[in-house]
């Protein structure tokens, strides 16, 4: 067994990890706050990376610096989305839920078919091949960014959470709707910026992962499922549990491509999720089962 | 439910078949066939409320367990597609008994079902006994005691009866009492435990009928198409066609899936030929998706309530 | 103490946790045939936990539930209802999209296989709790009194020997009560015996031939209406110690 090649796997996932953590931590803000589980989760991502694309082939902007634009423009997708669609249904039964979101999953994945067309893309990034060595371990300097973007942004997104008036309303909303309501929280427009923000951290990982492999819009349901994966692990509406359950999730895979083909690979994560899905439905963090 | 209006049309539309042109008799035969699937979904996803969105899965069991048997084995189909559809049924027992014991619902039971579909696809894709990524082919022979038939229209005619039998099955099954225990498991499920049903059992069963005659749907469908490709036959875009039907027409109910069938197919060859312009088949699913959450927002009950009230508020006029 | 008129449901030691908090601690309880218990105590008390445990809802930690001599332990709530033991939800929970009538022929069908009896036994059961007019109706469009009374049919339907009813007057107004005190009376003639949560002291003073007062999980005091009412452990559970006059006891 190659140490190096393990070690090396270790820090590749970990790094990479930051951007699973993004993903999850929107995904786990959104079921957190709204008890909504967005089936479109990864198809948002696929368009966060197609912004990014877009961006840069237009504007020749680095997606490194175009991410928080990405961001914004799926947070207004976000924030549509709940405040026309999903809060119209907020009290229906949760099937009706899993269908729209499967019905937006649908349009946004083949819109993205439609408009950019089923061939892969690449995007450059001017951090891309730089390295920084680190002892017999090579740092793939835009995945270490990558991370530390990551990182930032769950940062600001707890600041957010607990330190700011909407942030604590929002807290308030997920924890008693009525409650919140009665003391004069506008519990839809929370909701909405809540999906806002949800979707603008996919987003926002969508840019950051869109230089690292080359992409298409049917790499939106991997993304949801990983995203599932990992919110199901660290438990579902758990924020921490999101975000070390990304680490995590991204050292198993990484580790796993060092000993199985890639073609495995995606057998591994859906046997996984099954496997999750038996065992841990509450999650590492224990959050409550839908 | 008036019996008259639908004998009726079932006689015109097994009259049909001499009057149209192939290119009808195919969209005719598809139609019936997704309706067929869909009511096979119905009993689980509608009557018993257990969302599933990996039934493409038991299509492709079907399909690749009757096409292995007849390509190697020479048997023929119109006993392998029961062999087909029992091998589906087994994968619906697992399903269901790995779901249901371990308390899976809503969100995570559908999850579950996607993971198992996409687990069969990459096993299929990855295996090259059964054709890997370029898939199976069969050749055609013509021979209708190999289910294989030179005349189109016999195919309409077996998906008639397909959608007939099974509608008719969904009919009987409403009125019976499983029927009444898997309604009354999907609208509450703890009181129905508490009212002396099985309701693991009951779930377990759905689950396997529901398994065992969309697999019988996946034998027809290979033998129609004359090839099978892991991508087709266990993909989403499979089980999404699948449950459009029950949901758009009306799940829970012995005519929604029809219903749904005959207004989707006609609307997925539109805007296909709408999207051939940019070039790929994609783009129907774009409409799909749009009259999922059209529906879900406007018409939750699908369009066959909304038809019957219709019916009976004209009746009343009258 | 064996008292064979006492086997009936026979509970002993029964204990639940959930995580670190005691819900039900070391409960003992008997029942004749033909009883009506009363269960009161105050809100949090564990009362619904022990009918969740009766019922199959929930494992016991610990103890023993024994229901016409066989012991219920482990068993699902559908096998418990075929037994004889049939419960209603603190919250009503109907079949919403179903009619009134499909609501009880779905219980019914537990006793009656064919669809026929079903019906008729079901229309039998809806004529006894008074909601025959309504058969037709969507269980969604009822007023709570008659989700309440649907709530009991169901359970009725399953031709129980023991009910298990958990607060069926809560939200009911006055007469309301009247009736269902009176129904509730009546089905406990017919020879069911009645196992009843109340917070609505009247009604149970009135329809419980003895009551068994719970407080934190535990049984505090256990008797007649009558002596529980004066008790000075059930007053203080209640309303505090205050309210306890030296004179009670």
């Amino acid at each position: 067994m190659d140490l190096v090649l393990i070690a090396q796997g270790l820090l590749n996932g970990f790094l990479f990890g930051g951007v699973y953590s993004l993903m999850a931590v929107g995904l786990t803000l959104i079921f957190g706050v709204m008890r909504v589980v967005n089936f479109a989760h990864g198809d948002m991502m696929v368009w966060g990376m197609y912004l990014a694309f877009l961006l840069a082939t237009r504007l020749g902007l680095d997606p490194y610096a175009g991410f928080p634009l990405c961001a914004a423009v799926l947070f207004a997708l976000g924030f549509v989305v709940q405040r026309r669609l999903v809060n119209r249904i907020i009290d229906a039964p949760h099937e009706m839920q899993i269908l729209l979101m499967l019905g937006i999953a649908l349009v946004l994945e083949n819109g993205a078919l439609v408009v950019f067309g089923p061939d892969p893309r690449r995007v450059k990034s001017f951090l891309a091949l730089s390295t920084v060595w680190l002892g017999p371990l090579f740092v793939d300097v835009a995945r270490l960014v990558t991370f530390l973007l990551a990182g930032v942004l769950t940062g600001l997104l707890y600041l957010f959470l607990f330190r700011t008036d909407l942030g604590r309303s929002m807290r308030a909303a997920a924890d008693n709707p009525y409650g919140a309501a009665v003391i004069g929280t506008d519990v839809r427009r929370v909701y909405a910026v809540a999906f806002g923000i949800g979707a603008a951290c996919v987003g926002a990982a969508g840019a950051l992962v869109a230089p690292f492999y080359p992409f298409q819009p049917s790499v939106g349901l991997g993304a949801s499922v990983t995203s599932f994966n990992i919110v199901i692990i660290g438990g579902m509406g758990s924020l921490p549990g999101a975000f070390l359950g990304g680490l995590l999730v991204a050292v198993a895979e990484s580790l796993g491509a060092v000993f199985l083909s890639p073609s495995l690979k995606e057998l591994v994560s859906f046997s996984l999720l099954i496997l999750i899905l038996l065992f841990r439905p509450a999650g590492l963090f224990g959050g409550k089962v839908a | 439910m008036r019996l008259w209006p639908l004998a009726l049309a079932l006689v015109a539309l097994a009259a049909l078949p001499p009057f149209i042109g192939s290119y009808v008799v195919t969209l005719f035969t598809l139609i019936f066939f997704y309706a067929y699937l869909g009511q096979a979904w119905n009993i689980l996803g509608g009557y018993a409320g257990q969302l599933s969105a990996g039934h493409a899965a038991f299509v492709g069991i079907g399909a690749y367990v009757t096409a292995v048997l007849s390509l190697r084995l020479g048997l023929t189909p119109w006993i392998g597609m029961f062999v087909g559809a029992a091998a589906a049924a087994l994968l619906g027992a697992i399903i269901g008994y790995l779901g249901f014991r371990f308390g899976l619902r809503g969100f995570y039971f559908v999850l579950l079902t996607v993971a198992f579909a996409e687990v069969c696809r990459i096993i299929a894709l990855n295996t090259e006994a059964v054709g890997g990524a370029v898939g199976l082919y069969i050749t055609f022979t013509g021979n209708p005691a190999q289910f294989q038939f030179q005349n189109p229209r016999a195919y309409y005619y077996i998906a008639l009866v397909l959608m007939t039998g099974a509608t008719v099955a969904v009919w009987r099954l409403e009125q019976s009492r499983l029927g009444a225990y898997l309604v009354a498991i999907r609208e509450d499920e703890q009181a129905a435990e508490a009212l002396g049903i099985d309701t693991f059992r009951c779930k377990l069963l759905a689950s396997v009928l529901s398994a065992f005659l969309t697999g019988i749907g996946g034998a027809f469908y290979a033998f129609y198409q004359f090839s099978l490709q892991p991508n087709t036959l266990f993909g989403i875009p499979l089980s999404v066609e699948i449950i459009m039907r029950p949901i758009v027409g009306g799940a829970g109910t012995p005519l929604g899936p029809v219903l749904g069938s005959f207004i989707l197919s006609p609307l997925a060859e539109l805007s296909r030929s709408y999207f051939a312009a940019t070039g790929w088949s994609g783009g129907h699913l774009i409409v799909y998706g749009s009259l999922l959450i059209a529906v879900v927002l406007f018409l939750p009950q699908g369009a066959a309530p909304f038809v019957a009230r219709l019916a009976r508020s004209w009746r009343m006029t009258r | 103490m064996e008292d064979d008129a006492l086997s009936f449901l026979e509970v002993r030691g029964l204990c639940k946790r959930f995580g670190g908090l005691l819900a039900v601690e070391g409960l003992d309880l008997t029942m004749a045939e033909g009883e009506m218990l009363g269960l009161i105590g105050p809100n949090g008390a564990g009362k619904t936990t022990v009918f969740n445990l009766l019922s199959g809802f929930l494992a016991p930690d610990a103890g023993e539930i024994r229901f016409r001599e066989r012991r219920l332990g482990g068993l699902k709530p559908h096998d418990i209802c075929r037994r004889g033991l049939a419960r209603t939800f603190q919250i009503v929970r109907p079949f919403a999209r179903l009619s009134v009538l499909d609501n009880v022929k779905v219980a019914a069908l537990a006793r009656h296989p064919a669809m026929s009896d079903a019906l008729a036994a079901a229309r039998s059961v809806l004529e006894r709790v008074g909601l025959v007019d309504r058969a037709s109706e969507l269980a969604s469009r009822l007023t709570l009194a008659d989700r309440k009374r649907l709530e009991l049919a169901r359970a009725l339907a399953t031709e129980p020997t023991l009910l298990l009813l958990d607060e069926v007057m809560a939200g009911l107004n006055a007469t309301e009560i009247d009736a269902m005190v009176r129904l509730i009376g009546a089905i406990n003639a017919g020879g069911i015996s009645v196992l009843l949560i109340e917070h609505n002291m009247r009604a149970v003073m009135s329809l419980s031939h003895r009551v068994i007062v719970l407080s934190f999980g535990e049984k505090i005091a256990e008797g007649t209406p009558r002596a529980v009412a004066v008790d000075r452990r059930v007053i203080e559970a209640y309303l505090g110690d205050e309210y306890v006059h030296p004179a009670a006891h």
